[in-house]
């Protein structure tokens, strides 16, 4: 039985943001099968949606996205791959990343160092390949997430091109292999190990952040520093960041070649239940809104109201935003929000009028690559990637 | 030389005496695998890498049963190294099939 609500329940009377032991108490149900969660509190971050504790993994409440089109720090989600992250060790004062491989001098540089070099500031969305898998259709293993997955924060850091300037990449390099410091619980476990092509890695762009809304990384979201890849999916957002390796060839290891693949088709999606004949290693974001300001399943009042949510997409800009209240028969433009960069969330509002009784509500955005959002939901096998156009069910009264 | 010396000072001020790694603890791991056959197996096994709502959470219904279960345990082995015993193995599917 599907819950459409999200439903918070509370064994006293005590909402989200109560203490420790009140929130202890706490489940929400999210709207698939099997989505019941305790709201767990960690350090440094407010009550969150559990979705596992060992290794640890956190959603944003949805609510939060309603509040502010910059994710506070206290509600980004955590997603860590394996279990053996020894906290204890970090010491920001020692700290290095050390940058070695096909360069004409190995470098390694203290946090220090890195603060001392110019630095970029943008607003980018972080987003969980992974976000949404749980609505997958067939349903697929793997992490079971809502749509509280994703966060936009302001990141301020050092462009990843001056520090690969510093060791001086050599001719021939192909791409940059790059890992935290953070691993597995056992030996053979393939540590969690992503790559960039050079050229992407040298773009300017892509970060390594020692900041996130004015305040350093909140442990959990990978302090002292991580990788900020904007418009491209969190998995290559590396956390306590403390190695780059420059390659003269293309990095194979397990996290590359065998996991975070994508069929390579059109949004990454093939028929359901079907294996891909071909895959590549997930990369850009597609684009994505959602209405924040009601709940599926909600009761509004009947009559006018603004509704207001969030789009993004892989960089190329939010062009415009189409709501529909009548499921999708006819569509009307919202307003589109203050611009915070290409690779934040954009925000939109629109007053509608409801009249009593049920209606569906749907929010599509376009970017400015002309890209939209399908009808219908796309598939692949580890449930990445979805983009569907999102129905918020309510009854106006 | 009154505005170096001025910096000198903010340096000084805003660096540590000295380095100290972080205090960060997670809290415990109480979640708990359910009762269910050859329970101590799948404790032993599977809990050494990750909780017990990594497998609580997974979906759930008629399609998500033994073969279901069967292709996340040897994945657990050829992909991520797990180091379960082979005469282990059909014990552990046993119980994920029937007890989730």
């Amino acid at each position: 039985m599907i819950q459409r609500r999200t439903v918070i329940k509370a064994s006293g009377a005590l909402a989200l943001g109560a203490s420790p032991l009140q929130a202890l108490a706490q489940t929400v149900t999210l709207p698939f099968d099997n989505g019941e969660r305790p709201i767990a509190k960690y350090p440094q971050k407010r009550p969150m949606i559990r979705l596992t504790s060992r290794p640890p993994q956190l959603e944003t409440p949805f609510a939060v996205f309603n509040e502010n089109v910059i994710t506070p720090n206290d509600a980004f989600f955590v997603r860590y791959h394996l279990a053996n992250i020894p906290f204890d060790d970090i010491d920001p004062d020692t700290w290095t990343v050390e940058i070695k491989g096909k360069v004409d001098k190995p470098v390694k540089l203290k946090l220090a160092d890195l603060k001392r070099m110019p630095s970029v500031e943008f607003v980018a969305v972080n987003q969980c390949s992974g976000n949404s898998r749980a609505f997958s259709n067939p349903r697929v293993a793997g992490g079971q997430s809502g749509n509280g997955a994703m966060g936009n924060a302001r990141w301020k850091g050092v462009p990843l091109k001056a520090v690969l300037d510093r060791a001086g990449v050599q001719a021939g390099a192909r791409q940059i292999a790059y890992s935290g410091f953070d691993g597995p619980v056992i030996d053979k476990t393939p540590k969690f190990v992503k790559a960039l092509d050079i050229d992407h890695a040298r773009d300017g762009e892509v970060m390594i952040a020692y900041q996130m809304n004015g305040a350093d990384l909140p442990v959990l979201n990978g302090f002292p520093v991580r990788m900020i890849v904007p418009g491209w999916y969190g998995t290559y957002w590396m956390k306590h960041l403390n190695e780059i390796t420059v390659l003269d060839k293309d990095y194979d290891g397990f996290w590359m070649k065998s996991a975070y693949r994508i069929p390579d088709t059109e949004n990454g999606s093939i028929e359901p239940g079907t294996a891909p004949k071909a895959t590549v290693p997930i990369n850009r974001f597609n684009v994505r809104s959602f209405i924040t300001s009601v709940a599926d399943g909600a009761k509004v009042k009947a009559g006018a109201t603004t509704l207001k949510g969030i789009a993004f997409n892989g960089g190329s800009g939010i062009k415009s935003v189409a709501v529909s209240t009548d499921g999708g028969k006819s569509w009307t433009d919202a307003k589109l929000g203050q611009d915070l960069g290409k690779y934040s969330f954009r925000e939109w509002t629109l007053p509608v009028n409801l009249a009593a009784g049920e209606h569906v509500l749907q929010v599509r955005a376009t970017g400015n690559d002309g890209k939209t959002q399908p009808d219908k939901a796309g598939w692949n096998p580890a449930g990445y990637m979805r983009n569907v156009i999102e129905s918020t069910r309510v009854t106006a009264a | 030389m009154k505005r170096f010396a001025f910096l000198l000072l903010l340096t000084a001020a805003t660096v540590p005496a000295f380095a100290k790694p972080i205090t960060f603890e997670l809290p415990a791991d109480t979640t708990q695998f359910k009762p269910g056959p050859h329970l101590d197996v799948v404790q032993g096994n599977c809990g050494s890498c990750h909780s017990a709502d990594y497998i609580q959470t997974q979906p759930t219904g008629p399609k998500f049963k033994k073969d279901f279960w069967q292709a996340e345990v040897t994945k657990m082995i050829k992909v991520y190294g797990a180091p379960i015993d082979e005469k282990d193995v059909p014990a552990i599917v046993d119980y994920l099939s029937t007890t989730y």
